[in-house]
């Protein structure tokens, strides 16, 4: 198959990039798409894909995990659209499913969709999110909009600051994806290491953190996200400690593993899924 | 916005179209962390866009995106008015 030749009269302007829907038959790389509500992950996710997430001018649109394929330099990369959230701490229920997925589903790419006309809103979640992963793409979306509100942003020194790639995208008017795919292969494929820069903890907090990693991968080997888990224990959040001790956290984990299960999987709803 | 007024009072008792800028929190825990991670830090300038037909919740304007809190939520929030 040619570099576009799967896709006939859907393709877009995505010149490296063959929409395969949900055709899920062979997998290279899980990638999944993170940010504030209403930054584009749905836009993003449909070109991509070819799919037809709900998309629109409000927020908490996509309420569960949405699933799709897309094809690029003979690699196969199921991208996985989640609800927005301004947290992955303090979560409210749509928030948790994402918040679950970026924490136990593995992904090898998250790709942070950030709004540019709202950074410093936006950036809360982006420090989030490489405290739990070094494989980070941020996608700095709605460029158009902030070039019209008269907002200039320095996107070098930005990815420079922050440690990760940082890709300019329009992803309404399918501007900056071709870019966006190629730096995510990147990051998937190891050809591309990110360096984030995470927030300073004190010295004992990271001490206390070191104490209890290795006592938490005892008690639950395999666990993925060991030490965002040892720092909520630290911070006496009680529902992840209610977690950890009931087995629901390794639960959600393997389920989130295995990769092929379907619809919405919280921490609530772990549970009622067969191992 | 230049001023704020000298008094102290919840977010919950501006109306639509006012402004107040955050002073505090009164709560703890994960409430607390809830309301940094929306931007609610001191110091931050907050708007009333719209109340619900029934008073509760108020969408409220906090940097960038409209944010919908409930009273007793918002009740937690000290600011001083934007006169
Ligand atoms: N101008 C402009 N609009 C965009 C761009 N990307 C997305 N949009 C618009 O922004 C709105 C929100 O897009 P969605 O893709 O639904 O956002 P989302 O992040 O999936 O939203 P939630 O699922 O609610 O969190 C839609 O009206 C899109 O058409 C862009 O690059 N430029
Ligand atoms: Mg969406």
């Amino acid at each position: 198959m040619g570099a576009c030749g799967g896709c006939g009269s859907k393709c877009g302007k995505q010149r490296g990039v063959i929409r395969l829907g949900v055709d899920a038959s062979r997998l290279d790389y899980l990638v999944a798409l993170a940010g504030n509500p209403n930054t584009g992950k749905s836009t993003i996710f449909n070109a991509l894909t070819g799919l037809k997430q709900h998309t629109g001018n409000w927020p908490g649109k996509t309420v569960t995990r949405a699933e799709g394929m897309f094809e690029h330099q003979r690699k196969r990369f199921k991208l996985i659209d989640l609800p927005g959230t301004y947290s992955l701490l303090s979560t409210t229920v749509d928030e948790e499913i994402a918040r679950d997925f970026l924490l136990f589903g593995q992904p090898d790419v998250t790709i942070v969709v950030l709004d540019a006309t709202c950074l410093e809103r936006n950036l809360n979640l982006a420090l989030q999110v490489v405290e739990i992963t070094d494989r980070v793409v941020v996608c700095l979306n709605l460029m158009d909009e902030a070039q019209r509100k008269g907002i200039c942003i320095n996107d070098r020194r930005l990815s420079v600051d922050l440690g990760v790639p940082v890709v300019p995208c329009a992803a309404r008017h399918k501007v900056g994806l071709d870019e966006l795919v190629r730096t995510t292969h990147e990051i998937a494929s190891g050809a591309l290491t990110a360096h984030p820069r995470h927030v300073a903890a004190n010295h004992g907090t990271m001490e206390a953190v070191d104490e209890l990693v290795p006592m938490i991968q005892s008690m639950m080997p395999g666990m993925p996200s060991v030490r965002w888990v040892a720092m909520r224990l630290l911070e006496g959040d009680k529902r992840i400690r209610q977690a950890l001790q009931t087995g629901e956290l390794l639960q959600l984990a393997a389920a989130l593993a295995s990769r092929k299960v379907q619809q919405p999987q919280t921490l609530a709803q772990a549970k009622l899924v067969p191992a | 916005m230049d001023t704020l007024d000298d008094t102290e009072r919840t977010l919950a008792s501006l109306t639509p179209g006012e402004q107040g800028v955050v002073q505090g929190l009164s709560c703890e825990g994960l409430t607390r962390r809830r309301f940094l991670d929306l931007g609610l830090v001191p110091g931050t300038l907050v708007e009333v866009a719209l109340r619900s037909p029934l008073g509760d919740p108020t969408a409220y304007l906090i940097r960038g995106s409209t944010i919908a809190l409930r009273k007793d939520e918002a009740n937690k929030i000290s600011i001083r008015k934007a006169v």
